[in-house]
């Protein structure tokens, strides 16, 4: 569905080197990214500010010009055939507006029906499920300019999806939205990739987008893919590990130890530690721990992707992955 | 989103004519809309240009006054009074002033979210223009002219082809200024800012489109030249020329065929422009 060889974009930036010269700079804002994604998948495609996520987006979907590489979109090339592919893709971009701002959402609606051709009764049947889902019906004849961010990128994802498109590009969906908001939005795009046939590429710093919609995450640093794969190989690339937190009665034993398990922090005088579990199971860390010492209260944590993708993300400046194909 | 259409684009079921003619007239009513939503803008600007259509007149008909033989560029003062009352209805028709849309759309890169939409556009956006001139024509051309006719004597048409000629004069002038205006904007691609362009083109389509004055009151060689190598006499000068009979029959066609020919040209530029732009297109930030 989306085929990425060696994609490249630079951008020339000129700097002050004197009263009146301007010396140029290339960027690299895509350094060869080469992907693959088929059709109904869910690929979250994420990087700290700068890395060329946006960049990519905008050249999968034909509005930047790639400098070099191929790039395929249900198999046409994106910017030569915009216009076409323009009919088969959606683009949601959590930042700028695809509404009319002065027109209510009903009329943008009604705007893009035609502009997309799409015949009555498919664009009233598309409307009126995501009207359901998304809970428009409350600001459908209110002008785009009134509404709030949550109300407008409801309309947004609406307005992306009214033609049916193959393909769904997110950039950004949940940006600024408050809980609530990114629930609903999170709950619809769960609902449409569960039915297999759209492609979602989703970009994002809310981790937890990526947590509940994508199997496949991609991360990308200075225009280069440093992750392909999905969220648990990321983990165990990084050596993620789930924590065994219990509160005690007393103090640990000081030569207590757990097989399979490290401390890794003791707080509360004493009376809480975290264990990571390395090589054993929950179980029976709970098991030996508890004949250890009496135990209040566990809690056991999931690794945090947080975490994981931080420290991706600063062990960058040439370090390399830990493992793994880049 | 539904499964029976998702592997194939959805296209309406009527011929691809037709359906470009419904989607342009979308966008054409989506202008009209978005303009009709302003309505007080619409009663200030159009007291506004009531007002300043009685200080050109009498500007205009002093000159009348002292002129030789009472005809200044060759326009009676009937005539003059037309060209101005006329002018002050179709400022806003034609639109020479304000659009800076597509420049702020480029600076903030929303652009994108045009060059995402299966329409080309430059189309898209002559579509929304049309609606704009026809809300204006409606809503805005009326009153001045009737508050011309109120208080001076206006010429009245005498030939039975100058009101259709006129109506397409103001057309293809709609077209034209929409061309300009396009091209202006688009400098913001390469400029970044449009601001130096849109100023240097709000001063030279008022002063040499025939706003400020009528360019018959300039040596006949200037105006030849820019009526011929320039398009903006074909703004204002032209149409206003047509409905105030300022020429024989066969000139004033030949006026309006020249429009043609400008209307065709900048169309013709606008999309060229917006091609060589889109290849150098940077939209940066999110």
């Amino acid at each position: 569905m989306i085929r990425m060889q060696d994609l490249k974009k630079d951008f020339t930036v000129r700097i002050k080197a004197g009263r009146l010269r301007r010396k140029k700079r290339t960027v690299a804002a895509v350094d060869g990214v080469s992907l693959t994604i088929d059709r109904g998948e869910m690929v979250g495609y994420i990087g700290p500010n700068g890395a060329g996520k946006s960049t990519t987006l905008k050249m999968l979907t034909g509005v930047l010009t790639p400098s070099s590489g191929e790039v395929s979109v249900c198999g046409l090339a994106p910017v030569p055939q915009r216009t076409k592919l323009a009919l088969r893709i959606g683009v949601v971009f959590g930042q700028r507006s695809q509404l009319w701002w002065d027109l209510p959402l009903r009329e943008s609606f009604e705007l893009l029906r035609h502009i997309y051709r799409v015949p009555p009764a498919d664009h009233a049947a598309r409307l009126k499920r995501c009207r359901a889902l998304l809970d428009l019906d409350d600001f459908l004849d209110t002008p785009v300019r009134q509404l709030s961010l949550g109300q407008r990128m409801r309309g947004e994802l609406t307005a992306a999806l009214l033609h049916g498109p193959e393909v769904l590009f997110l950039d950004e969906p949940t940006i600024g939205l408050d809980v609530v908001s990114k629930q609903a939005v999170r709950s619809f795009l769960a609902e449409l990739g569960a039915t297999g046939d759209v492609t979602l590429v989703l970009t994002t710093h809310d981790l937890a987008d990526i947590e509940r919609l994508c199997e496949r995450l991609v991360v990308i640093d200075h225009g280069r893919v440093v992750h392909d794969g999905s969220i648990d190989a990321l983990h165990a690339r990084y050596g993620s590990r789930r924590s065994l937190v219990a509160d005690l009665e007393q103090p640990l034993p000081p030569d207590f130890a757990l097989p399979g398990a490290v401390l890794t922090a003791v707080t509360a005088n004493g009376h809480r530690v975290t264990f990571a579990l390395e090589s054993t199971t929950a179980a029976a860390a709970v098991a030996a721990l508890v004949a250890a010492v009496p135990v209040r209260d566990l809690s056991l944590l999931e690794p945090d992707i947080e975490d994981v993708v931080a420290r991706l993300y600063t062990a960058r400046d040439g370090d390399p992955p830990p493992t793994g194909t880049v | 989103m539904d499964q029976r259409d998702a592997s194939v684009p959805t296209i309406s079921r009527i011929g691809p004519f037709r359906a470009s003619v419904t989607t342009f007239g979308a966008l054409t009513g989506s202008g009209f809309r978005r303009y009709a939503t302003y309505r007080q803008a619409t009663i200030a600007g159009t007291f506004t240009n009531i007002v300043f259509g009685f200080l050109r007149c009498y500007v205009l008909l002093a000159v009348a006054e002292e002129a030789a033989g009472q005809r200044p560029g060759g326009y009676d003062a009937g005539q003059l009074a037309l060209y101005v009352w006329v002018g002050q209805g179709l400022l806003s028709v034609i639109g020479i002033w304000g659009w800076t849309e597509l420049a702020d759309r480029i600076r903030s890169g929303d652009i994108a979210a045009d060059l995402l939409r299966p329409i080309a556009p430059v189309t898209g956006y002559l579509a929304a223009d049309l609606g704009r001139a026809l809300y204006c024509m409606l809503t805005r051309f009326g009153p001045p002219l009737l508050a011309g006719a109120l208080f001076f004597p206006l010429h009245t048409p005498a030939r039975w082809q100058t009101v259709p000629l006129f109506a397409v004069s103001v057309i293809l002038a709609v077209v034209i200024c929409f061309g300009c205006r396009y091209v202006v904007n688009a400098t913001a691609y390469w400029l970044q800012d449009a601001r130096g362009p849109i100023t240097l083109w709000t001063l030279g389509s008022g002063v040499l489109g025939g706003l400020y004055f009528p360019l018959r009151l300039l040596p006949e060689e200037i105006v030849l030249v820019l009526w011929v190598a320039t398009p903006l006499p074909s703004l204002l000068q032209t149409p206003l020329d047509v409905i105030a009979e300022r020429d024989g029959p066969a000139l004033q066609a030949a006026l309006v065929g020249l429009q043609v020919l400008w209307a065709a040209v900048l169309l013709g530029l606008a999309g060229l422009v917006q091609r060589r732009a889109e290849k150098r297109l940077v939209v940066q930030g999110g």
